[in-house]
């Protein structure tokens, strides 16, 4: 990020990394097509969509991972990213605990270590191995090494799967918590906007394109999102939709 | 303590040290199969070396190398399945390399001991050989460590954390190339991976950091050497089989520890 701009100076210029018109295919299968979508500084924004709507397939274009077939891809010059991916497994054969996993950040300190595991909430597991870990230890410890580089944005991919309603809802607290104290941008991933809404300020649902963005009290009640959730995505699911879904 | 053997024991615990250290990431990177590839073609990088009238183990690494960087761009197409892809190149770098030899008959190349190896007949050269190509591997190694076992555990997180994926993984082909030219010296082509293997499943249950382990790996590969050439010697059974049978006796011990911890 380019210091020293104005405030006034918002909006695009902002943007810690923002796409334009984002086509991926793969062989004959178009993943996702005329895709815009940014996250700015201080700002939780949360991708939700069924499977295989192309979820994991636009954050990996957005961190630069996957090249985009048409479109632009645009993170702010120098930026430092920090991401957790959907899942970690590591084989078995290789031995890997938790100290040894996150000095892989690139920091060795080990009260800063013990600090990413403290600021996440999991401080009793650094001595565990990584396979071992329960799939919510692993969230955490994910986070953990994605945060000891000190990102301006933080990716999470399903940070919340495979964690019980209970530790969701500790995760989403925790993913605020380090918005408010560092003021990075944060990108969700999500499949299901019910406990998301509370932590985050805007929302991209997805399939293949996005069907609608917004705020999440806005997008809950969009045909677009009820069709694609079903009726028992929304809190009153009075709604039928005309919208079926082929754009091109 | 004839010469030979002497030779034999310093090149043998050479080699298996830098197999050890080497192997722990072909088992940590499913990589078997890969290894066996690479150990077919280098019959080819043999009949090569001949008909070219260049050093043999310069041929060995030339072919292995080509085949291996072939390996990751043929991988990133992902036209075919990874092991029918393998299965392809071993068998048909083999075959060629069979065919090729038949032609140099003339010169009488000992297929027997390309292909199981003869480590009683190494020379004070091979002993050269094997130990600056063993301290480059090693150097080699140490210097890409990090960004190897990184890329092992999670090649995304590796790539935005700065790793040069891409580069790093040529690098390591071009290490394993160099390691199965020095290897099959000593057991033999249709042996070689299981020096880099055996020794370091069996290093597994005593380890708790890589590192640990590629060390571990390195000391049960020499103690395979060493006691797979005594018995060699002391039963006058042929040396690189009996070195794959010591690996083995040591990774059937190893899992009949009981495990030092429980992580």
């Amino acid at each position: 990020m380019p210091d020293g701009l104005p405030p006034a100076a918002t909006g695009e210029a902002a943007a810690l990394v923002s796409a334009r018109g984002i086509t991926v295919r793969m062989g004959r299968r178009t993943v996702l097509e005329n895709v815009d979508i940014s996250v700015r500084r201080s700002e939780i924004v949360t991708l939700i969509g069924p499977n295989g709507s192309g979820k994991t397939t636009l954050v990996r274009t957005l961190l630069g991972l996957q090249k985009p077939d048409t479109g632009t891809v645009a993170p702010a010059p120098g930026i430092r990213i920090g991401y957790a991916p959907q899942q970690v497994s590591v084989d078995r054969t290789l031995p890997l605990d938790v100290r040894r996993f996150l000095e892989m950040s690139g920091s060795r300190d080990p009260e800063r270590l013990a600090g990413a595991l403290r600021e996440v909430g999991a401080e009793d597991v650094m001595r565990r191995e990584i396979r071992l870990l329960s799939g919510g230890e692993l969230k955490r410890v994910l986070l953990a090494r994605a945060l000891l580089r000190d990102p301006e944005l933080l990716v999470l991919d399903e940070p919340t799967a495979n964690v019980d309603v209970h530790g969701q809802i500790e995760f989403y607290e925790l993913i605020r918590r380090i918005r408010d104290e560092r003021g990075c941008g944060i990108l969700l991933v999500s499949h299901d906007l019910h406990l998301v809404m509370s932590a985050t300020d805007r929302v991209f649902c997805l399939n293949g394109h996005i069907c609608c963005s917004g705020r999440p009290e806005d997008v809950s009640t969009d045909p677009a999102y009820l069709e694609l959730f079903g009726d028992g995505a929304a809190t009153v699911a009075v709604y039928t939709h005309a919208h079926d879904h082929h754009h091109a | 303590m004839p010469d030979f053997v002497l030779y034999a024991l310093v090149a043998g615990v050479g080699v298996a040290i830098v197999m050890g250290a080497t192997g722990v990431f072909v088992v940590w990177r499913r990589m078997a199969y890969f290894g066996d590839t690479l150990a077919h073609s280098a019959l080819l990088g043999v009949a090569l070396g001949f008909l070219l009238g260049i050093d043999v183990n310069i041929g060995i690494v030339c072919v292995c190398l080509a085949i291996a960087i072939g390996m990751v761009f043929l991988r990133s197409q992902r036209h075919l399945a990874e092991d029918t892809l393998l299965g392809i190149l071993a068998h048909s770098s083999l075959a060629l390399g069979l065919v090729t030899v038949s032609f140099l008959s003339a010169l009488r190349v000992d297929l027997m001991s390309y292909l199981f190896g003869d480590i009683l007949a190494v020379s004070a050269y091979d002993i050269g050989w094997v130990y600056a190509g063993g301290t480059l591997a090693l150097v080699a190694l140490g210097w890409m460590w990090h960004d190897l076992v990184a890329i092992t555990v999670h090649e995304d997180i590796a790539r935005i954390e700065g790793v040069k994926v891409m580069r790093v993984q040529i690098a390591f082909m071009t290490l394993f190339a160099l390691v199965i030219a020095m290897a099959m010296k000593i057991v033999g082509i249709l042996l070689v991976t299981a020096l880099l293997i055996i020794p370091a499943a069996a290093a597994r249950r005593f380890a708790r950091t890589p590192e640990q382990m590629a060390v571990f790996a390195a000391a049960a590969g020499a103690l395979a050497v060493v006691l797979g050439l005594q018995g060699s010697l002391l039963w006058d059974i042929p040396s690189g089989p009996a070195i794959v049978v010591a690996a083995a006796l040591i990774y059937a011990a190893s899992i009949s520890f009981p495990a030092l911890h429980r992580g």
